[in-house]
């Protein structure tokens, strides 16, 4: 098995190799990328969209369906995490463990067993418990808001700056991950429930098609941003900028949803009850 | 472009990419896969693509590695080859 894959993957890298064959010249200014398409992104692209940053520009306004469809495998990726690992049978693990919070004194109950009335004073903890560390606990909940805020910085200032709905949304996940890390996945999941990283999901990638289909309304081409212009009060100009944005936060939000789905399917084996 | 340091990261992201594909333990590989991450993240922004580092620093080293991590935690460290 092992022979089979290492003749496979060298005969890919050969093919791969074989093929760079026809690539033009290493930065040969004759090549159609630096003829036609180059030139025309650095000189245009500030007078086109007003948006500095030209990669941004290039990523979510002229390269648009490009981006969508990252966003939609991005989804598509968080779907069949979810219909791969997820157990939707309830059934907890067969013992609990609860901590006492003063004293440290831990209780075991198996499954079935009556459930102490004094069980209040106690905290849940998982089987497989990493010992509780203060320093931990309160750096990361001291970070996380400044996490947050510059993944919101990233999002909104990626028109300037390199950045935008990919990064920004992967740090806010990164976030909440964070959280699930330093604390446990309950507390995590009492943030971000099953449910909203269900419909954020998709809506990310809903604000993106749909900001695509209503320029498509007002007349414009499927995600040509101008056409926008109307309906925000803007010359077309503004309204690529703000188009971009639009879409960059569609990103953001699918990207985010996404990552902490899959992240609570995979840490918890499907169950949402203990995880990493 | 400062050769010297372009030689440096470039041999790290090799031993590291190897080091990740033979290692027995699964955890180390992780970690090592994450090295490698970051290294090409440094790659990227001295090649002046610094919206790519970015994404690879965010998503690479970042949030695949701590895919990694929990999927080893939730299987097995070792490997059968």
């Amino acid at each position: 098995m092992k022979i089979i894959g290492l003749i496979i993957a060298v005969l890919t890298g050969a093919l791969l190799i074989y093929g760079t064959v026809d690539f033009p010249e290493w930065a040969d200014p004759a090549s159609p990328a630096s003829t036609h398409l180059s030139p025309h992104f650095i000189e245009k692209t500030m007078e086109e969209t007003s948006v500095p940053n030209i990669v941004t520009a290039v990523l979510a306004d002229y390269r648009g369906y490009d981006t969508m469809f990252e966003t939609t495998v991005i989804f598509a990726a968080g779907v069949v995490c979810f219909f791969l690992l997820r157990i939707l049978k309830k059934e907890g693990p067969r013992q609990r463990l609860y901590r006492h919070a003063l004293t440290g004194m831990t209780i075991r109950i198996r499954d079935g067993e009556k459930r102490p009335s004094v069980l209040d004073e106690f905290e849940r903890i998982d089987t497989m418990w990493t010992p509780y560390d203060v320093i931990i606990k309160t750096v990361c909940r001291l970070l996380i808001p400044f996490i947050q805020l510059f993944a919101l910085y990233v999002i909104a200032h990626g028109h300037h700056s390199p950045g935008g709905g990919f990064q920004g949304g992967v740090i806010l996940g990164a976030s909440i991950i964070l959280l699930a890390i330093s604390q446990d996945l309950r507390t995590a999941i009492k943030r971000m429930s099953e449910k909203v990283d269900a419909i954020l999901s998709p809506a990310g990638v809903f604000i993106y098609a749909g900001t695509g289909a209503l320029c498509l309304l007002l007349g414009g081409n499927f995600l040509d941003y101008s056409a926008l212009a109307s309906i925000l009060h803007v010359d077309p100009v503004t309204a690529r900028s703000h188009g971009i944005l639009i879409v960059e936060i569609g990103v953001g939000v699918a990207v985010m949803a996404t990552l902490i789905w899959i992240y609570n399917n995979v840490s918890s084996a499907g169950k949402y009850d203990e995880g990493l | 472009m400062i050769w010297q340091l372009d030689l440096a990261i470039l041999t790290l992201v090799v031993i590291a990419g190897i080091g990740a594909i033979t290692v027995k333990d699964l955890l180390g590989a992780a970690i090592l896969f994450g090295a490698y991450s970051f290294m090409m993240c440094l790659l990227w922004s001295i090649m002046g693509a610094v919206d790519v580092s970015f994404t690879e620093a965010s998503v690479g080293a970042g949030a695949s590695t701590v895919f990694f991590v929990a999927a080893v935690f939730r299987t097995t460290r070792r490997t059968k080859d």
